[in-house]
């Protein structure tokens, strides 16, 4: 796009418009670049009594460990209290629950953009009540069920939970994106003879990948990010990373742990900043899908 | 699409959502008309019918062996939704007749644990949706007036705190506002007072959550405009400047105008996403001065004793009032359809 006649603001304006911009970016990046450098150094500079200065400069982290920096946080975190499990776990379900709620979604979204009659209509409307439900009032549900079949703290329910959890939106996401599919294209190939299912398979595929990356990011986040289910539905040691997250908060009578978590707040935001770095393109267009063709 | 195709097509992702989502909702409603055992009932039984005090000889057998035959509890009707913990009918009454004004009873309302919830859950809801809006839109015309190379990492940084996960979130602001953490000290420095402890007071607890909630969800709001930014029509905006119309007069009669439905779409997204606020207050140890009702499910379902009751009611509650709060929505969707 270039530059209209429209665009063309006056200087005050445009110093306005910036000054405001780089106090709404200090506002949002900076917790996270103050959480990066504190995690580097004890509680007593993090959390100074004294004077704030000293979690920039670290004279407590000197005194106590003989460097301006210590990873002492990461190593409790990681190696003392396993964190490194959590991980695992996290890595398992995140995976798991993208890769289900594609395959289900994929095939609804497909099915529920293709056809003309009206109880395709409900099916998505039903979906947004779905997905208007706060998660936390499901799980109450789950408990009582789950505890009675064994079902209760393994990572299989967790997954199948959250798969489902995440349906109605993906749902959504994937139906909007199937429309924008020409539908003479597995309608000719129908023609052609083969079946609707051949049809999804060697036509709709290979075209569908930048809308389902888009979707899958999303159902990434969600997985990843999700606390209600997580910390209900899992056992003390099946548990993912943020819920571990909150159980090193439970025990804050014990030095150091709060330091623990600092440094375990940091390690969960990385893979984020670089998911973000990689797919700015894929999120940002994946959040304006639905809302710019209203 | 044939019915009998669209049936397999449909059919995982169904399953998937009648098993976890459906039937759960019919396993909440059915929880929350039973109470569990209680374990006198059995006693009464042992000591004969009369004169049988609560003492500590509870026969742990026959309970046991009732709450395995009867897994569900006892048939209670709606007394759980009456309760105190829930919509306290009996106590309003008394507090309706006992308060001296309304400015009283409704104090007094609000100290009930469930209104207590519902209050906080609805301020935030109404105070967040509308300010991250209105943030996110001036954050996307300050973005649209940068030049072309700085908006890549502008959006970078501004994304951040959609992304991150909301417990981390709150944890890496709580930190920060912490009486001996940077901001807290930042605060006490401009109120003069050293004991100052944002942690200690109700109301700036709720200011604390609620500029959470719209740091978090400005983003959101932000990207959507930036996108819809992009499809103003220019020739509109060039006509609109050859009659004479101010920049802000461009604003208020054509970008709004043309931004308007994504700001109903934005606001229905974000009403559905504040009104289940719950990770910031866990963050925030926020439990004691504020509650939300999702917070409220989940306390209850935590710890030692699991009140699956109780949570059940709440969420059957919460359910209701999100659907209340969606009708105007789904009523405008299903008569939009009805047209096409």
């Amino acid at each position: 796009m270039s530059t209209t006649v429209a665009d063309r603001r006056p200087a005050s304006l445009r110093l306005a418009l910036g000054a405001f911009l780089v106090f709404w970016l200090i506002l949002a990046a900076f917790p996270f670049l103050w959480t990066l450098w504190g995690s580097f150094k004890v509680e007593g500079d993090f959390f100074s009594r004294a004077d704030w200065m000293n979690a920039v400069s670290g004279t407590l982290t000197e005194a106590e460990t003989g460097a301006p920096f210590t990873g002492d946080g990461y190593y409790g975190a990681w190696v003392q209290e396993e964190f490194w499990r959590a991980g695992l776990n996290t890595v398992i379900v995140t995976v798991s629950v993208v890769v289900i709620s594609l395959t289900f979604g994929t095939l609804g979204g497909y099915a529920l953009s293709r056809s003309p009659y009206r109880y395709a209509f409900w099916l998505l409307i039903i979906a947004l009540v779905f997905r208007a439900m706060p998660p936390i009032t499901l799980v109450s549900g789950y408990l009582l069920p789950f505890f009675e079949w064994n079902l209760w703290g393994h990572l299989p329910t967790t997954i199948i939970v959250l798969v489902a959890i995440n349906q109605p939106f993906t749902l959504w996401m994937l139906t909007s994106f199937f429309r924008n599919i020409p539908k003479d294209l597995d309608e000719s190939a129908m023609v052609d003879g083969c079946s609707r299912f051949q049809a999804f398979r060697h036509v709709i595929i290979p075209v569908m990948w930048p809308g389902v990356i888009t979707t899958g990011l999303f159902s990434f986040l969600l997985a990843y990010n999700d606390f209600a289910v997580t910390s209900m539905l899992l056992s003390r040691e099946n548990l993912t990373m943020v819920p571990k997250i909150e159980s090193f908060l439970g025990t804050t009578q014990t030095r150091g742990n709060v330091m623990f978590a600092v440094a375990s707040v940091v390690s969960v935001t990385a893979p984020l900043f670089i998911l973000v770095m990689f797919f700015q393109r894929q999120i940002v267009s994946g959040l304006t899908a639905g809302a710019v063709k209203g | 699409m044939k019915h009998r195709s669209f049936f397999w097509f449909f059919l995982p992702t169904a399953t998937a959502m009648l098993l976890f989502i459906a039937f759960p909702i019919v396993s909440v409603l059915i929880q929350s008309v039973y109470a569990p055992h209680e374990q006198v009932i059995i006693e009464v039984e042992n000591c004969g019918p009369f004169g049988c005090t609560a003492t500590t000889t509870v026969d742990q057998e026959a309970t046991r062996a009732l709450r395995e035959a009867q897994p569900m509890g006892r048939f209670v009707g709606l007394d759980i939704y009456f309760n105190r913990a829930h919509l306290a009918v009996s106590e309003i009454g008394a507090l309706w007749t006992a308060a001296p004004d309304l400015g009283t009873f409704f104090s007094r309302l609000l100290g009930l644990p469930f209104y207590g919830a519902l209050s906080f859950t609805l301020t935030y809801t109404f105070l967040v949706t509308p300010f991250s809006l209105m943030l996110g839109f001036v954050i996307a015309l300050s973005v649209n007036a940068l030049p072309r190379i700085l908006r890549g990492p502008t959006i970078f940084f501004s994304l951040l705190p959609m992304i991150v996960t909301p417990l981390v979130g709150g944890l890496i602001l709580f930190w920060m506002i912490d009486s001996r953490g940077v901001l807290g000290a930042f605060f006490q420095y401009l109120s003069g007072d050293p004991d100052l402890s944002v942690k200690a007071s109700t109301p700036m607890m709720w200011v604390m959550l609620i500029v959470y909630g719209i740091w978090s969800s400005a983003p959101f709001a932000f990207v959507v405009y930036y996108a819809g930014l992009q499809t103003v029509p220019q020739d509109t905006l060039e006509s609109a400047m050859i009659d004479g119309a101010t920049r802000w007069q461009r604003i208020r009669y054509v970008m709004l105008p043309h931004l308007l439905p994504l700001t109903t779409f934005m606001a229905l997204i974000k009403i559905m996403d504040n009104f289940r606020v719950f990770e910031p207050i866990i963050s925030f140890q926020a439990s004691a001065h504020a509650q939300s009702l999702s917070y409220f499910i989940y306390s209850d379902l935590g710890g030692e004793t699991r009140l699956l009751s109780s949570a059940a009611a709440t969420s059957v509650l919460t359910i209701i009032g999100i659907v209340i709060l969606l009708s105007p929505v789904l009523v405008r969707t299903w008569r939009s359809f009805g047209k096409a």
